[in-house]
């Protein structure tokens, strides 16, 4: 091994925010496909059947944390608060939920095989432009990653090259995602207003209520969010996560030793928008339904406290926030649904004065207290080669 | 028809086959004309903040080669002065040339620094989340844009003169440490050593030994004086002892212009320069 690959895997050694993420994927995907080979290979009434409520549950929690993980990329690394992902999130939903609306084709409530419900309730005639070619497959994902990513790029070209930071940022991204709201709740826009898009029958022709298919989506959720942690920690470990951490600890510093930090910050909100798209789309197909609800400015600011749990700046940390509060909340609103904004805010104020690394951060403190009395030396040799095997799997 | 020859030539001359379009030359280092043995100019320079004058019509001229020390009481002016030619303030007249031949008025931060201008600020900025290592890597002259930073590896060339800049500042033992965790003057080594790594034409440096030790404010003078030469050095500094170690000529600033410029002893005999710091004291 040369010198360089050398000193490259002593770095991950020490510690690079972000640290390992190769055994939590290990155990993500191994738990996943346990959970669906239980579902399928179980009879129903069996201790062990976890059962398909369950399996679109989980899958539903996934796709929130690849939303967490895309947040916690531009807030935990670069320090641009965003409020207003849950727009990039719907957007891709809304293109998923475009084709697949366009899949039910006859069988619809009023039977036209090009118009979806809502416009021939509207008594629409033909289809608006923007809908055409949503019914094949590859133009809808080409979109789904298309649009979030393009309005990405736009808005924070304008953004971070007139230089708006902090809490102007935040404000400008609420902005964004409550104007996307209002207008998606109006009719005239052609995306079926405040009902939105819903009653999907199939998808690629498998039927959406089927156990194998709900499975298959279930594993695909699973499989890009372990993919867009592998990419996000290869990112991270590379110059350019230098760069961004930089950006996020002086930007200016990083300015006067050469780096167009607008360009590194546009890339990488495109990037964390593309993600936040990818999980709306696998999304919406698995909860069945898509409306401007979605958009709404609280479901951003829910993220941020999901990333800010499980511990900003760490990937895994926001994969572990968003799977946690999102536990919670469902156990949480079946005894009392009014309590949970509070308990959420409570959660935040604790977090904030108590953790602000997060539960990751309180994870690592404590293996390190528990480590402290073990000898050095057999410690670090012992994580270099387990990071040499990561970078090599990663 | 006059008219429509006119557009055609515009035409023809837009589409010169023997020419590539300005936006497509990739942008290319300009290098700095010094043949009148002058790096830096700097003329009849006015900058204000809501009608206060920080800078009023200030000239200075640093040579190629030089160590420039650059006095002045509080709010002189001095930090103001290196905002402008590194590109983070405009003044609102005046030019500043980077040799004869470029602008820098004209660009940004990030590209006056790939120009050759390095800078440190006042207070020590590192990055204090990374190793001191990263810093030096980050700092590291190559190309800066998205996708080379994305891919590149380290060179066993870079691996060296980061090893190098390490034994210049003397954080060798330090190189993993969290650069969060180094002393105040630790930091300011750090920083000094990340404009090394950019192998810069011209150095700013903004009060190097504040809140150092008597030992390390030494080795910064030997650091500074040994620079000079092959680069150009310009450091304001506050602590006189330190300045006269090192200087060769000294200008004083007082409110936004140049009060005094000569030796330390012909600075310090000169009778404006007396009046202005008497006068501060009075
Ligand atoms: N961004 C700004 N807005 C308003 N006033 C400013 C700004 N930057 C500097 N000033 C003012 O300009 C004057 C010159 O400041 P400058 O920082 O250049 O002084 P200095 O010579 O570096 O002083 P010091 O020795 O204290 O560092 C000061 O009076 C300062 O208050
Ligand atoms: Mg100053």
């Amino acid at each position: 091994m040369s010198t360089s690959g050398m000193l490259q895997s002593v770095f991950k050694d020490r510690g690079q925010p972000g640290g390992r993420v190769m055994p939590f994927v290990i155990i993500l995907l191994v738990v996943t496909v346990l959970a669906s080979a239980l579902n399928l290979l179980t009879p129903e009434g069996s201790a062990l059947h976890v059962s398909t409520y369950t399996i679109t549950l989980l899958g539903k929690y996934l796709c929130y944390a690849m939303l967490a993980l895309a947040v916690d990329v531009v807030w935990g690394y670069c320090g641009i608060l965003s409020l207003g992902h849950g727009a990039f999130f719907a957007l891709g939903g809304y293109a998923m939920g475009m084709y697949l609306m366009r899949q039910i084709g006859d069988r619809g409530v009023y039977g036209n095989p090009l118009l979806p419900d809502f416009m021939v309730f509207l008594d629409w005639q033909e289809l608006p432009w923007f809908w055409l070619g949503m019914d094949q497959f590859w133009v809808a994902m080409i979109m789904v990653l298309l649009v979030p990513g393009v309005l990405a790029y736009v808005f924070g070209f304008l953004a971070f090259r007139s230089r708006v930071t902090g809490v102007y940022l935040s404000i400008m991204t609420q902005a964004l995602t409550y104007a996307l709201m209002l207008a998606f709740f109006r009719n005239e826009m052609g995306f079926g207003g405040n009902n939105g898009l819903t009653d999907f029958k199939d998808i690629l022709g498998f039927d959406l209520q089927s156990d194998t298919t709900r499975i298959v989506l279930f594993l695909l959720t699973a499989g890009f969010l372990c993919a867009a942690l592998l990419t996000s920690h290869w990112i991270m470990n590379s110059r350019m996560g230098k760069v961004i951490l930089a950006v996020r600890d002086s930007e200016a510093r990083t300015r006067f030793i050469g780096y167009k930090t607008e360009t590194y910050k546009v890339w990488l909100f495109v990037y964390s928008a593309v993600i936040a798209a990818i999980a709306g789309a696998l999304y919406v197909p698995q909860v069945g339904i898509i409306n401007p609800g979605e958009f709404s400015p609280i479901n951003s600011i829910e993220v941020v406290i999901w990333v800010a749990v499980g511990g900003r700046g760490t990937l895994i940390g926001a994969v572990v926030g968003a799977l946690l509060v999102n536990y919670a909340k469902t156990r949480f609103t079946a005894i009392l649904p009014e309590g949970w904004l509070f308990m959420l805010g409570a959660l935040f104020v604790l977090v904030t004065l108590y953790l602000p690394k997060g539960l990751i951060g309180l994870y690592s403190q404590l293996k390190q207290q528990l480590g402290a009395g073990k000898p050095a030396a057999a410690g670090t040799g012992k994580s270099s080669s387990a990071a040499k095997t990561e970078g090599a799997g990663a | 028809m006059n008219m429509i020859t006119e557009r055609a030539d515009q035409a023809r001359e837009f589409f010169r086959p023997d020419q590539v379009w300005p936006f497509l030359v990739p942008p290319q280092q300009q290098s700095v004309d010094v043949s009148k043995q002058v790096l830096l100019y700097i003329e009849g320079v006015n900058l204000s903040f809501d009608g206060f004058k920080a800078l009023n019509n200030l000239n200075l001229y640093i040579n190629d080669g030089e160590l420039r020390c650059l006095i002045g009481a509080n709010g002189a002016g001095k930090t103001t002065l290196m905002d402008v030619v590194t590109g983070k303030t405009r003044p609102d007249t005046g030019s500043v040339y980077f040799g004869s031949n470029i602008n820098l008025l004209e660009h940004s931060e990030d590209e006056i620094a790939q120009l050759g201008i390095g800078r440190k600020f006042q207070k020590p900025t590192v990055f204090e989340a990374q190793t001191v290592f990263d810093n030096l890597e980050l700092a590291l002259k190559s190309n800066k844009g998205v996708i080379a930073t994305l891919l590149s590896r380290l060179s066993p060339t870079e691996l060296l003169r980061i090893d190098e800049v390490l034994q210049i500042i003397g954080l060798q033992d330090q190189r993993f440490m969290l650069a969060g965790a180094l002393s105040h003057g630790q930091k300011q080594w750090l920083e000094i050593g990340m404009l090394l790594m950019a192998d810069p034409r011209l150095l700013l440096v903004d009060e190097p030994v504040a809140g150092m030790t008597p030992q390390e404010t030494e080795r910064t003078a030997e650091l500074l004086t040994s620079l000079a030469g092959e680069r150009t050095v310009i450091v304001v500094e506050h602590d006189m002892e330190f300045v006269r170690s090192i200087a060769r000529t000294v200008t004083v600033l007082h409110q936004g212009s140049v009060l005094a410029e000569g030796s330390m002893d012909q600075v310090q005999n000169n009778k404006d320069v007396i009046e202005v710091y008497l006068g501060e004291e009075a």
